[in-house]
């Protein structure tokens, strides 16, 4: 008795469940929630994908000298229009000296001699035979944030000043491997790395560095290296300046003395207001830039806000980065992303309550060694008025009562 | 296909698996090929201050006015003033003021470097075109802009690494790194 009641008022359940839908709840076929492209066929396949074409991204470029050298300068990556710490390879950013070069990989050469017992010659296929290690490291132009030294402060997105960063994963063979192959003489303690690009751009380098982390890279995120990263192989310096991390590598030669090359003497020195100059300041410092909200931005209301950035540093891991809504009186810690890596962007993110009055926005990473991004004024106060490489002072971002978000000099 | 390519793969690993049970000592791989030293000669073109793989050759600041004029003048200017490429002379004694002037005179520590840079880039559109005895004359006449040589001197593998450099003692190295 007690089963059958049970089954009946089931059964009045589902009666009444049909009726009601059967009365208000369907909808013809024109009335269904449905965009135009549900509604149709979508697109075929493509080999090689593209951004939607509602988010176009793309580098700042910035020609040194305008078209008569349409290859010399630097394309800055988007960082304010970027997540995460990788950057994709499209907008990876560049700097070149003479352009890309087109180079036929089947004929390019890697040279390793000097101080070496046997000096020796790698295809490209060659080098693609060794076994590979994949790492994720950032790449910093010594000359990134120079625009942040102008004597007034640049109204251009945070990209177009800071951008000469970017965060890939690698993956090529320890350099090691062929230098050990090559048979180092005791008396090298320096190496020459030197491009096939037209500038034939070469730095010297600490054979301390090519024997700890230095890598060739062959691939970057998956693919292989593209032109304007060096294609078809590229020296990698984890951590120190990107110069260094010589594209387009022909040719490595062990030396007992630096080499002194343009590139890094009359360019890539820190210049001091005595008038003297640092040489060979190869590791990045500790920097962080908040890139959501940053300069030309507008908050379109008050309340909750994301305050989120980038950070990292050439000695090591990123160990805090704080922000401050208040121009620098007070500081809260950010939480972090990626910083278990070493000498790899990190993603940082704060919640922030925007009462709608004016508000001087900075963030402030410290690294596992301990060194502290600095202010602004004292790192101006520390070098030549016309220096502009290792510039990781702290970046401030002014938001307005109307949300404008203007870069200002706090 | 892609089933049957799946087994034979898996077959030809259970295969390998079966020879080596276990990671055993592989040599260390070694694709680089010998080169001879008439090979190297050919791609060795960096030169440090000893000078050492200067060519042989020679030229006059004298000479090198007409090597300036023809590749390096409409970007450099005349006389090295610069515009739209970077100063080449003058700014001697600026470095510690409010408006230091950095060119080969007043900042560039060696000589070797120019020749060095000249060779290796320039002119733009066209490095690795100027004779050994043009890059020298270049080298020389852009010495002499500077006060640093006389119109006459030639410059040759033994006289351009002796010239000292205004700023020779101007640059501190920071390797290895004082900082921790």
């Amino acid at each position: 008795m007690k089963d059958r009641r049970l089954f009946l008022r089931r059964s009045a359940a589902v009666v009444s469940g049909a009726a009601t839908a059967g009365f208000v709840g369907r909808a013809s076929a024109e009335q269904l929630a449905g965009e135009p492209w549900e509604r149709v066929y979508g697109a075929g396949f493509t080999k090689y994908g593209q951004p939607s074409r509602h988010e176009q991204i793309g580098r700042h470029c910035g020609q040194l000298y305008g078209e008569l050298a349409p290859g010399s300068g630097a394309a800055l990556s988007p960082i304010e229009a970027l997540e995460g710490i990788i950057t994709p390879n499209p907008v990876h950013f560049i700097r070149s000296h003479s352009g890309t070069p087109e180079i036929d990989p089947k004929a390019h050469r890697l040279l390793i001699h000097g101080l070496v017992d046997r000096p020796l010659r790698f295809s490209v296929e060659a080098l693609l035979r060794y076994p590979r290690i994949t790492r994720i490291y950032f790449l910093e132009c010594s000359g990134n944030s120079s625009r942040a030294l102008t004597p007034q402060p640049a109204q251009v997105p945070a990209g177009a000043m800071h951008g000469n960063v970017s965060c890939a994963e690698w993956t090529g063979l320890p350099l090691r491997a062929l230098l050990e192959e090559a048979g180092v003489r005791p008396q090298a303690k320096w190496l020459l790395a030197e491009g096939a690009d037209s500038a034939h751009m070469s730095r010297s380098v600490p054979l301390e560095k090519a024997l700890d982390d230095a890598m060739l890279a062959l691939y970057q995120n998956g693919e292989r290296l593209r032109p304007e990263q060096g294609y078809p192989v590229r020296l990698l310096l984890p951590g120190w300046e990107g110069n260094m991390s010589v594209k387009w590598l022909r040719r490595i030669k062990l030396t007992d003395v630096p080499t002194h090359t343009k590139d890094e003497t009359s360019k890539y020195s820190d210049a001091l207001p005595d008038g003297r100059a640092l040489q060979f300041t190869f590791e990045m410092g500790v920097k962080s830039v908040i890139t959501r909200p940053s300069s030309t931005m507008k908050l379109a209301e008050r309340g909750f806000h994301e305050i989120s950035g980038i950070a990292w540093s050439g000695a090591g891991r990123v160990r805090r980065v704080e922000v401050s809504a208040d121009g620098g009186k007070n500081w809260a810690e950010a939480a972090l992303t990626g910083a278990e890596r070493s000498r790899a962007l990190v993603r940082f993110r704060h919640p922030w309550q925007w009462n709608g009055g004016p508000a001087v926005l900075q963030s402030r990473a410290t690294d596992e060694k301990g060194n502290v991004q600095p202010l602004r004024q004292d790192w101006v106060a520390r070098y030549a008025p016309d220096a502009r490489f290792h510039n990781n002072s702290i970046v401030s971002w002014a938001v307005e009562s109307d949300g404008s978000v203007k870069h200002v000099y706090a | 296909m892609c089933t049957r390519s799946g087994i034979a793969l898996c077959a030809a690993v259970a295969l390998v698996a079966c020879a080596t049970p276990q990671r055993t000592e592989t040599p260390a791989p070694r694709f680089g090929e010998p080169v001879s030293a008439a090979e190297l000669a050919r791609w060795d073109i960096s030169v440090p201050p000893s000078g050492e793989g200067l060519p042989p050759g020679s030229g006059t600041a004298r000479a090198g006015l007409k090597v300036y004029e023809q590749h390096c003048l409409a970007c450099h200017g005349a006389k090295g003033v610069g515009k739209p490429a970077d100063t080449l002379a003058g700014g001697v004694g600026s470095l510690g003021t409010n408006k230091p002037l950095r060119t080969v005179g007043s900042y560039w520590p060696y000589s070797t470097t120019l020749f060095d840079y000249v060779r290796r880039a320039m002119p733009l559109n066209n490095p690795l075109s100027l004779s050994d005895e043009e890059v020298y004359a270049v080298s020389a006449y852009l010495l002499f802009l500077n006060g640093i040589v006389s119109e006459d001197a030639v410059m040759d593998a033994q006289s351009l690494p002796q010239v000292r450099m205004p700023n020779r003692a101007g640059f501190i190295s920071d390797w290895p790194p004082r900082r921790n």
